[in-house]
Formats: structure tokens, sequence, C-alpha cells
């Protein structure tokens, strides 16, 4: 097989390595606000358990959880594994990075001083205008280095989803590595990781500066 | 009318005894300073007044309605609807706290369009005229970040005027300034005084509150020692606790 056969044939897979990609941030990166919020809850029958979930989230392999969210539903209940693999992915993957997106909005957002919450309240804004308007667009400008190196990471993490044979570009050239017994799919599929992440550090860069009109 | 009053009112943070049974009453268009030595309880009676900390006794009302009361079991309660007292009165903080991610004119418009609900163009509009009165024109599109502190202090109080409110609070306005700085705060608060803005006036500015107060009030621990009119309290002081404190401003 010639190398131009190989990257065509992976590149065949980007499409799902990007499906992956941008659904998981698409759930990941609100879900983890909520996840934050209740995490803060003052009342500890609703911190305790996330705190816990989040702990088992972040301690155990993605590899594992996205086992087990494709194939628990089969041993646990019965029911047949879905054929379409990318549902259990972007599932396994949102509540994995959500749970670490949490925890970062967490840190950002214990980073706000108390003044600001005063000032909205004396103001006479409710909580949720104070959250939405005042509090989290400065939450965002302070995580955004942090989210940045969680998004590099996920773009690297979504060759996981081989684990669960779902056809994306790292499932592909591991095929194609098999039966040519063959390294070169490999480099490929590096190469192609490392120019998704130079995108991705672009993009993120234009977001910060955007950003850097004001200091807190 | 009384715009507040405050009649007996207690509070403690664990066993800190930090306001023991405070009355204060402050009238339309006056302007009463509060002055003390730090930790005698002047900051937490503002936060008490303004809403940012619940008071264990008293009554606490504002334009003659209570903010407080007793429920049937004799435990005290607020009001529900602590929003309506918000719109009476304006505090400005120690340290400004302007929102940083928004320019001078939004900090400014923000609250009177989400909260008041004011019509944009008129928001705008009165902002500018504020501005314009407290010596800050053309600076509207700047952010907080690039003004000085004294700048930042006068955005913070036409933030707190936008709102129109019937009494403002003033908690340590110029501590966080320069002598140089402190002056031109000063001057804008000397103007609303002349204005016949009700206004409470935490400081330590001597000369100040005594230039401008219709009454003074000596705070410490955590109860009111002396107040009366500002040449009475500086010039014929009563008390030998407020001798002792304003013999070191004296220095």
């Amino acid at each position: 097989m010639t190398l131009l056969t190989m990257i065509v044939k992976m590149s065949e897979g980007l499409g799902k390595t990007c499906a992956i990609f941008f659904l998981t941030l698409l759930f990941a990166l609100p879900l983890g606000v909520i996840i934050a919020l209740l995490r803060m809850n003052k009342n500890i029958i609703i911190s305790a358990p996330i705190k816990f979930i989040v702990s088992v989230l972040r301690g155990t392999p993605l590899m594992l959880q996205l086992l087990a969210v494709t194939y628990g539903p089969y041993y646990l209940f019965d029911i047949s594994v879905s054929r379409n693999k990318l549902i259990p992915v972007v599932i396994a993957f949102s509540i994995n990075y959500a749970a670490y997106f949490s925890e970062i909005y967490r840190g950002g957002i214990e980073s706000i001083s108390t003044g600001q919450y005063e000032a909205a309240t004396v103001l006479g804004y409710s909580k949720a205008q104070t959250f939405i308007r005042i509090i989290l667009p400065q939450v965002i400008k302070t995580i955004l280095p942090s989210i940045t190196n969680e998004i590099v990471t996920l773009v690297k993490d979504t060759s996981i989803a081989f684990t669960v044979s779902y056809q994306e570009m790292f499932t592909i050239g591991k095929q194609i590595a098999n039966s040519q017994t063959s390294f070169t799919p490999f480099i490929v599929a590096g190469v192609f990781y490392y120019v998704f992440n130079a995108i991705v550090g672009f993009v993120m860069g234009r977001i910060e500066k955007s950003m850097s009109y004001y200091k807190q | 009318m009384n715009v507040l009053k405050m009649q007996n009112i207690q509070k403690s943070f664990g066993e800190n005894h930090v306001l023991k049974d405070i009355s204060l009453e402050v009238n339309k268009g006056e302007v009463v300073s509060v002055i003390g030595p730090s930790g005698g309880g002047k900051s937490t009676l503002l936060r008490c007044a303004t809403l940012l900390e619940t008071i264990d006794g008293g009554v606490l009302s504002y334009m003659g309605e209570d903010v407080t009361y007793l429920n049937e079991k004799g435990r005290l309660c607020y009001v529900k609807n602590l929003n309506k007292f918000r719109k009476i009165f304006g505090l400005v903080f120690q340290s400004f706290n302007l929102f940083p991610h928004y320019s001078v004119l939004k900090n400014i418009t923000d609250a009177p369009i989400k909260v008041l609900k004011m019509n944009k163009d008129e928001a705008v509009e009165r902002a500018m005229t504020l501005l314009k009165k407290m010596g800050l024109e053309g600076k509207e599109k700047m952010y907080p970040c690039e003004l000085s502190g004294g700048m930042q202090q006068r955005v913070s109080i036409v933030r707190a005027l936008a709102m129109n409110p019937e009494i403002l609070f003033f908690d340590e306005p110029t501590s966080a300034l320069d002598p140089e700085l402190t002056g031109e705060v000063l001057k804008v608060i000397k103007q609303l005084a002349d204005e016949k803005m009700t206004m409470v006036i935490v400081t330590h500015e001597m000369p100040f509150a005594r230039a401008v107060s219709d009454r003074v009030v000596f705070m410490d621990g955590g109860v009111i020692v002396e107040q009366g009119r500002p040449e009475e309290v500086f010039g014929n002081t009563r008390t030998e606790r407020t001798r002792k404190f304003l013999q070191n401003y004296q220095k």
C-alpha cells in the first residue's frame, strides 16, 4: 500500500475524529459549569455525591469509562450494544471531560473576589444575572489557558475510541498497521494530531487575545 | 422622614460581638460621617445597612418600611423582596469593585438597564451627564484597568448614582488611594453633599468629615460612643475615648 493510499484511507476517519472532538466540547463545556455549581453547593447532600462522582471520573481511565458506557448496558440490562458507536463514545467523553472542566471552572469561580458579588448584589442583580453577566465572563478569561490544555489533550484522546472499534482516524490507522505490518500509519496519525493541535493552539490563542482588552 | 432607621441593631460573628445595640437614624438630605478606630464596627454597620450582612437583633427600616420582622416564634426574619430595598440605597466600596470586563459606560448603564429595566438611550444619557459632572468626560469607552484609582472610585460613585438611590453609603472611599487622588474623590462627595444627597460616610479623613457632615458619629467597641454636629464632636468633645482617638489625628 502506498503512503498516499494510507493517508487517503485514514483521512476518511478524520470526520469521525472531528465528530468526537466537537460533540464532546459541545456537551462537556456547559455540563462542566453545571457540575461545578452543584459541587460548590452549600448543601452537602448535593455537593458530596458530586465530589465523589468527579473523583471517580478523574481517578479512573477514560478507556475504562468508555468500555463501561459502551458495553455496560449489555451486561447489566441485556440491551444490545448500539451499532452507532458514536453515541456511547460521545457520552463517555463528554462526562469524563465535563468532570475535568468542572474542576477548572470551580478554581476560576473561586478566584473571583467577593467584592464582585457584593457590588452586583447591592446593584440589585439577581443571582443568575450576577453569575452570567459578571462572574462567568471573568472566569472564562482566567481559565482559558487551562481549558486550552484540556482541549489539546482531547484531540489526542479521540484515539481512545479505537477500544470500541469506532472507525475514527486512529482506528483505521491501527487496522492498516496490522494488515500491512507497517509502522507508517502511526507516523501519519502523529502528523494528523500535531496539525490538528496546531490549529487548536492558533484558535485558542486568538480567543485569548480577544479577551486581553482588560485586566482583572 | 427617616430614609434609614436602625434600632437596637445587634451583630455577632461567632463569639465576637461586633455591633452592640446600635441605633441610628438618617434623615433626608442629611450627611452623616461615621468615624472611629478599625475594628470598632463601622464597616459592619454599613454592611448590615446595605444587606450584605444579616443582623442578629433589632429593626432595620428604609423610608418607614421595615426590612426585618419577628416571626411568631420570635425569630428575626428578613422580608421576601429585598431588591425593593436595594433600589433605595447605593454603596461605594473601599476597593471600588468595578466590573473589569465592562467599559466605564457599561459599568454605569448595565444595572439601570438590566435591573431597573430603564430604556437604553435614557440610561446612556443619564450616565453621560453624571460622568461629565464628575469630571470624567471622554472616559466612557475606557476600561477600569486603564484608569487611576481616583478615577475608578469616581466611576463607582457614578455607578451607584445611576441607580437613583435615596441614600448613598460610602465605606472608606479613599482608604485605597494615595493622598493626591484622595482629594479628587472627596471633592465629588462634597459636591453631592452640597446638592443635599443623603449620605452615610465611613471615613478616616477627619478634616473632610468635619467639613462635609451635618452629623458625626464616633463608634468604638460596637457602640456609638458619641454623636453630634461636627463642631461639637471635634471642637467640644464630650467623652475621653473620642478625645483620645481624635488626638492621634492631630499629631
